[in-house]
């Protein structure tokens, strides 16, 4: 299988103050396949997000999406026209459902765009033409797709707010896809999940790949997701990249372990190694 | 709770009345007609009536926790709320206040001796839920007949229907600002800024042009369509307190404007001879001039100023019952849901690539739309207006209805009207206590239904009942 660029990141920067929150970073993510973005807490992979999706108005850096949709350079864009336009979808870190409407209108109002369109821009959904009628059938539809495939279908009029944590986390990931995207972004979907919910969380995400083909971005600390479905790894430190490649690639890369395991390991490294790693000023 | 602490616990309360009442209610001046000055009066009779009242009142809401005193309390205050006003004291308010109160612990007595409470509490509150829709889905209709029956009853003089009149523009208004407050999430407090700008485009339209009411009306609406826009752009960014404090200033500058743009507005003395409305044409004067036909030679009646006021009466019906409709209709397409979940996460409605600007200013112009519609109905009501009408006093009676009825409810708005509106009027004889029963029926109410009267919220779209049938 050939593989077909999806989102280029070339020398992606971004700066707090004087914190260098991600610091000159490139990658590739190819489309139906899931990247995933690893590394300790502060590194910087919610910063690549936000980076992504519009969320920070000045990235320094070019982020070139070349899905099925044309071509885009997303630093240009506004936050909200990456999803609209370019087809980058994504979900926080901590949970943002819209709690107080039900499960079934978080993922209508995910195809907010579609349905306006078909509204006339409300006119005609105010009028009751029979366009809008169809248009919202076939939301209807999608949304009791993603239900059933969730198992929310007999909860699809509760608040999301009332809905287990795992759920909620789910129901987060089809709210994405609802918006039909070509490249999916996941900030930590397996936190808080149990060992079997985390289960189920792979099976979902490896057939949202394949079965929508489209691309996954993935920021995940639990390893047995990451090792387990990933088809390559990008390791962040402190804003900066220090690894990037296959499951078995990074998990024997030793700047990867140093980077989760802590200073102590140096020590136990072998001398030779260690001497490099002062020269270059890395501890 | 042992006596000692129950006892404890009333005396602090009755404490607290105590240092209220009495100089509030301890003394009067009264200005003696003659003499140079005024007298002071005591009243410390009154102001023990009040202190044992609190403390027979905290006592009784105190020992409601015990069940066995459930039921001789609900006796014993349901008599005293029927007995009291039968005792004459100097001061009508506090047998006002008596009764009132003890209809307070009598209701929540009968709430606890027959466990509504309990009914209500299990599985979060689904009952109550219930309750409220089975209201909403019943109660409105019943109450849009009687609002359309209204103006014949034989209880209605003509002060009522005035007064009907009157509850009626809150209620467009109060409906008007729930797209804003209740829907978008965005808190106005200044609201009435719309209201004066669909009543002086109204006055001023209707006297220079001589345009007929139904021409002006949707121009004033459009013009505070676009002034709900004006504002919108520079606080599209603004969230939360910001918002309001800046919609705020946005009220006060429109007021003040008016207020001394002289040569435009009419300045302080405001614009009076506005047209008034008529009957397709036909007006509602005694002696029309020569050549035309009023409304009662129409229909061949007599003439009777009671017309007027009755067609004024349909006219707000009308126009409130279109901002309900509309409301209701836009709250289920894909823009009134883009609003709500703008109020619920504005960052996520980014990440689903929902237009923020243009999903607010759309709510801004049409809640103003609305404001707008209100103001030309109220100025061709009352035939003049002045800056005065549009106080920031009126924003915030208007958020006051929509936060009582607990956003986002349309019958809930009715409701919350009618009890700050409606109300107050009847209780004028309070006379400077009325503000005081106001202010402390608000609070009662955010104590014990924080989320309003009616906090109940309907999906806006359920899904199809066949697998893959018809919508
Ligand atoms: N808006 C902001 N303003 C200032 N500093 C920020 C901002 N957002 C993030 N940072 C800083 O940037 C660094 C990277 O944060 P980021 O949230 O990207 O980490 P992360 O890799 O997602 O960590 P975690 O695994 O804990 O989620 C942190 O030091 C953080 O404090
Ligand atoms: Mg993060």
């Amino acid at each position: 299988m050939t593989r077909s660029p999806l989102l280029a990141v070339e020398h992606l920067t971004m700066r707090f103050g004087g914190l260098v929150a991600v610091d000159d970073v490139s990658f590739t993510a190819y489309d139906r396949e899931i990247t995933a973005i690893i590394g300790p807490n502060g590194a910087g992979k919610t910063t690549v997000f936000n980076c992504l999706t519009g969320f920070y108005p000045t990235p320094v850096g070019r982020l070139r999406l070349t899905g099925g949709r044309g071509e885009f350079l997303l630093e240009r864009m506004d936050g909200f026209r990456i999803a609209q336009k370019a087809g980058v979808a994504r979900t926080f870190q901590n949970i943002r459902l819209f709690p107080r409407m039900t499960v079934l209108e978080n993922l209508i109002v995910a195809q907010h765009n579609v349905l306006m369109r078909a509204s006339g821009y409300t006119a005609a959904g105010l009028l009751g033409l029979r366009r809008y009628r169809v248009a919202e059938h076939e939301a209807l539809e999608l949304a009791r797709s993603w239900l059933d495939r969730l198992g929310l279908t007999a909860q699809s009029d509760w608040e999301a707010g009332n809905l287990p944590y795992g759920s909620q986390r789910r129901l987060e990931i089809a709210r994405a896809m609802c918006t039909k995207p070509v490249l999916l972004c996941l900030d930590e979907p397996a936190a808080g999940l149990n060992p079997r919910e985390s289960a189920e969380l792979r099976g979902l995400l490896t057939e949202t790949r394949d079965q929508h083909g489209i691309g996954i971005l993935l920021i995940e600390h639990d390893m047995s997701v990451v090792m387990g479905i990933s088809d390559h790894i990008i390791v962040l430190d402190y804003g900066s990249m220090i690894a990037d490649g296959t499951p078995s690639e990074v998990r024997s890369d030793p700047a990867v372990i140093r980077a989760y395991l802590g200073e102590e390991e140096t020590e136990q490294l072998p001398p030779e190694v260690a001497g490099d790693l002062h020269q270059e000023g890395r501890i | 709770m042992d006596a000692r602490a129950l006892l404890k616990d009333a005396g602090l309360a009755a404490f607290v009345a105590f240092a209220l009442a009495f100089p509030m209610v301890g003394f009067q001046t009264i200005d003696v007609s003659g003499s140079h000055g005024i007298t002071v009066v005591t009243r410390f009779g009154d102001v023990a009536i009040a202190v044992a009242l609190v403390f027979i009142g905290r006592l009784a809401l105190s020992l409601l926790q015990n069940r066995a005193m459930r039921l001789p309390i609900l006796v014993l205050s349901a008599a005293l709320a029927v007995g009291l006003p039968l005792l004459t004291t100097s001061y009508p308010v506090i047998t006002w206040l008596s009764v009132i109160a003890t209809a307070v612990i009598a209701v929540r007595a009968a709430w606890l001796v027959f466990d509504i409470a309990d009914v209500v509490g299990r599985d979060e509150g689904n009952h109550l839920r219930d309750a409220t829709a089975f209201i909403g889905r019943w109660f409105g209709p019943v109450l849009v007949v009687f609002a359309v029956l209204f103006p014949f009853l034989p209880m209605t003089s003509r002060y009522i229907l005035d007064l009907g009149i009157l509850v009626l523009t809150y209620v467009m208004l109060g409906w008007g600002l729930n797209v804003v407050v209740g829907l978008a999430g965005l808190l106005d407090l200044g609201y009435v800024a719309f209201y004066a700008v669909g009543a002086y485009s109204y006055a001023i339209i209707a006297q220079t042009f001589g345009w007929s009411f139904w021409v002006c009306l949707p121009l004033a609406g459009l013009f505070a369509a676009f002034f709900g826009v004006i504002l919108g752009f520079p606080v599209l960014r603004l969230r939360g307190d910001y918002l309001a404090i800046v919609t705020l200033g946005f009220g006060e500058i429109i007021r003040i404007i008016l207020l001394n743009w002289s040569s435009f507005s009419g300045g302080p003395n405001g614009i009076s001879g506005v047209p008034r409305p008529s009957f397709l044409g036909f007006p509602f004067t005694a002696n029309p001039p020569e050549g035309t036909r009023a409304f009662h030679q129409l229909f061949g009646l007599d003439f009777a100023p009671e017309h007027r006021i009755v067609f004024l009466y349909y006219l707000i019906l009308a126009l409130a019952l279109v901002t309900n409709i509309f409301t209701l209709r836009i709250r289920k397409l894909p823009i009134g849901r883009a609003w709500e979940a703008l109020r619920e996460d504005e960052v996520a409605c980014r990440a689903l690539g929902i237009n923020p600007t243009n999903t607010k200013l759309t709510a801004f112009a049409i809640g103003a739309m609305f404001a707008g519609f209100a103001g030309a109905f109220f100025a061709t009501r009352q035939g003049f207006i002045s800056p005065e009408s549009f106080s920031f006093l009126e924003s915030a009676v208007i958020l006051a209805i929509v936060v009582l009825d607990g956003m986002g409810s349309q019958i809930g708005v009715v409701l919350a009207a009618v009890l700050l509106i409606g109300i107050p009027e009847f209780f004028r004889e309070l006379a400077q206590f009325r503000m005081l029963a106001f202010g402390a029926a608000m609070v009662g109410i955010m104590i014990w239904r924080p989320r309003g009267l009616l906090a109940h919220r309907d999906p806006s779209i359920h899904l199809p009942k066949a697998v893959g049938g018809g919508a």
